[in-house]
């Protein structure tokens, strides 16, 4: 056999369950978009009616889509920001030269990202509790008085905000600390020659290097944020008064309890159009910023 | 700052971080083995007053619960099954073997990757529906067969399988199923660990997928059945924390047990952009 032939049959079965199991449902995604699919098209396709782009215009119209965006926004772009000072912060303890025991505390900041995310949103639930509750209970310390966390329409999506920042800051901790360490030493030996102090080297040394990274790190961090749904699910399933209502639990529930497959469809290619129109928007932005 | 200070001033933030960090893991192995009722009180208790492993009783005898744990551990090690047998040939082939439109189909694959595979659910959920396949083990496994951050793993690590050990085999007339199983891959031992712990913790900790096709109790995977009954069960705390124990548990002791691997792969998968 020759490695040209051997090459294609070496790629076949994995391009092929690719084909089948990710191209096509992509484009009958958006075909399906296109049709009022509901219950009774479940049934038998030929209650399937093509109404083009009927299925977006009307999410237009729809109070909980709008509802929905704002929420699934208001979550990237208080989440993002906030998750990745975190992961900046503790990378650069973590990377300090006066840091000791660093093997054991990469561990612990890391383990909430390999958690059951399922499971620890049952944990925050009962650590959210208005009345028994560890985080009210260790405000009241400071003569805060109790937030109902998850039933204050003001309150449920900060609350997911701090369940999120807890589970997923490590995973970007660990990419820039390895962004840190690739930092050339001679570069700071260079600025402290040159009579920088530490803020100044942080500024002028460990920023510009890191950048790249730091706009690969937010373009991905807000990709994921795009697609909260687990969260809201498990802890307020929507509520309260909507507010933890995300694009994917709209989704979710167009399809998969209402049975609005089509309609559903065209949620997910909304979804879709925010987070490529972000990550080209984030992209561009920074291209500019590093050119001016 | 003086340099004690400064270090006394370090390690008591890592500290305080992972103490932050680590408590809600702590406090939910803590209530997990306290009596039902004894975390709602006030002020709430840190430890039990006497550990009890009631909860965990009740789970397995009452809740029936060993068989969600055994539909997540067989999911969760088909899953891996599956992804190492389409990703590591898939990953080789884009790597060392040359073959007409390679690297067009692999920019095709890495263009693939902006789309959220959400987007799929709908009609493959009636395409499984048309098979039969909704509500088995065999719908849940279909999203992880084959996968684009798979195949990059492989190939960014076998691209530095040196040609010429390659060439050599094949001087030796050696076919290329014969090389890849006997020479390929024992170099790719350490991607192939990396690949199957990421692929058995993301199909453990997979919700959203689960929760569409398999909506049988009896064959629902851990967090999703746990989801469900920490709708029914509100108040029963300890209860709740005895049930995440189980499901976060194993994930953590095997991340644990193969960390050096975990990170390969996360930094691997990193610099995908």
């Amino acid at each position: 056999m020759k490695p040209a032939r051997a090459g294609w049959l070496f790629a076949a079965p994995a391009l092929l369950a690719i084909a089948v199991f990710f191209v096509v449902p992509v484009a009958a995604a958006l075909l399906m978009s296109a049709t009022d699919f509901d219950i009774y098209g479940l049934a038998s396709l030929r209650n399937v009616r093509f109404i083009g782009l009927e299925n977006y215009l009307q999410l237009l119209q729809r109070p909980l889509f709008w509802r929905a965006l704002f929420n699934t926004l208001f979550f990237v772009v208080v989440g993002v920001p906030l998750s990745i000072a975190v992961s900046l912060g503790t990378a650069l303890l973590l990377h300090s030269r006066l840091a000791r025991f660093k093997g054991f505390f990469r561990t612990a900041l890391f383990s909430p990202v390999v958690t059951t995310l399922a499971a620890v949103a049952v944990v925050w639930v009962f650590l959210l509790h208005t009345r028994y509750g560890l985080l009210n209970y260790a405000l009241s310390w400071i003569g805060l008085h109790p937030i109902d966390w998850l039933g204050n329409p003001h309150w449920a999506m900060p609350a997911i905000v701090l369940l999120s920042v807890w589970k997923n800051f490590g995973y970007n901790m660990i990419i820039l600390l390895a962004g840190l360490q690739a930092i050339p030493g001679h570069l700071y030996e260079a600025a402290q020659l040159d009579g920088a102090g530490s803020g100044a080297m942080f500024r002028h040394v460990t920023v510009p290097s890191l950048a790249p990274m730091l706009v690969m790190v937010s373009v991905l961090t807000m990709a994921g944020h795009f697609q909260l749904f687990a969260e809201p699910y498990v802890m307020t399933q929507g509520g309260p008064a909507e507010r933890t209502v995300t694009v994917l639990y709209l989704m979710y529930e167009d399809g998969f309890k209402w049975w609005s497959l089509g309609s559903a469809s065209s949620v997910a290619f909304v979804l879709f159009a925010f987070m490529l129109g972000f990550s080209l928007l984030q992209t561009r932005l920074t291209r500019g910023v590093a050119a001016a | 700052m003086r340099r004690p200070l400064a270090s006394v001033v370090v390690n008591l933030a890592l500290a305080v971080a992972a103490l932050v960090t680590l408590f809600p893991l702590a406090w939910m192995v803590s209530a997990s083995l306290m009596r039902p009722g004894e975390a709602s009180t006030y002020p709430p208790p840190m430890l039990p007053h006497a550990a009890t492993l009631a909860n965990y009783r009740l789970l397995f005898a009452e809740h029936g619960i060993v068989r969600q744990v055994a539909n997540s551990l067989l999911i969760s090690l088909l899953a891996t099954a599956l992804s190492l047998t389409f990703n590591l040939s898939a990953g080789y082939a884009f790597a060392k073997l040359q073959f007409s439109g390679r690297e067009r189909a692999f920019r095709l694959l890495m263009g693939a990757l902006i789309i959220p595979a959400q987007v799929t659910m709908m009609p493959l959920f009636l395409m499984l529906k048309e098979m039969g396949l909704v509500n088995s083990y065999a719908g849940a496994l279909v999203p992880w067969l084959a996968s684009v951050f798979g195949i990059y793993l492989v190939r960014q690590y076998a691209l530095t399988i040196p040609d010429e050990i390659l060439e050599a085999a094949r001087m030796d007339g050696a076919g290329e199923l014969r090389i890849f199983a006997s020479v390929v891959l024992p170099l790719l031992k350490p991607i192939i660990v990396t690949l199957a712990v990421l692929t058995f913790l993301g199909s453990w900790n997979d919700f959203m997928w689960p929760l569409i096709v398999l909506t049988d109790h009896a064959l629902q995977t851990l967090p999703v059945a746990l989801a469900a009954l920490s709708r029914e069960h509100v108040q029963d705390v300890e209860l709740m924390m005895a049930g995440a124990v189980i499901t976060v548990l194993p994930v953590l002791l095997l991340f644990l047990a193969l960390q050096r691997y975990y990170m390969r792969g996360l930094l691997v998968g990193s610099v995908k952009g």
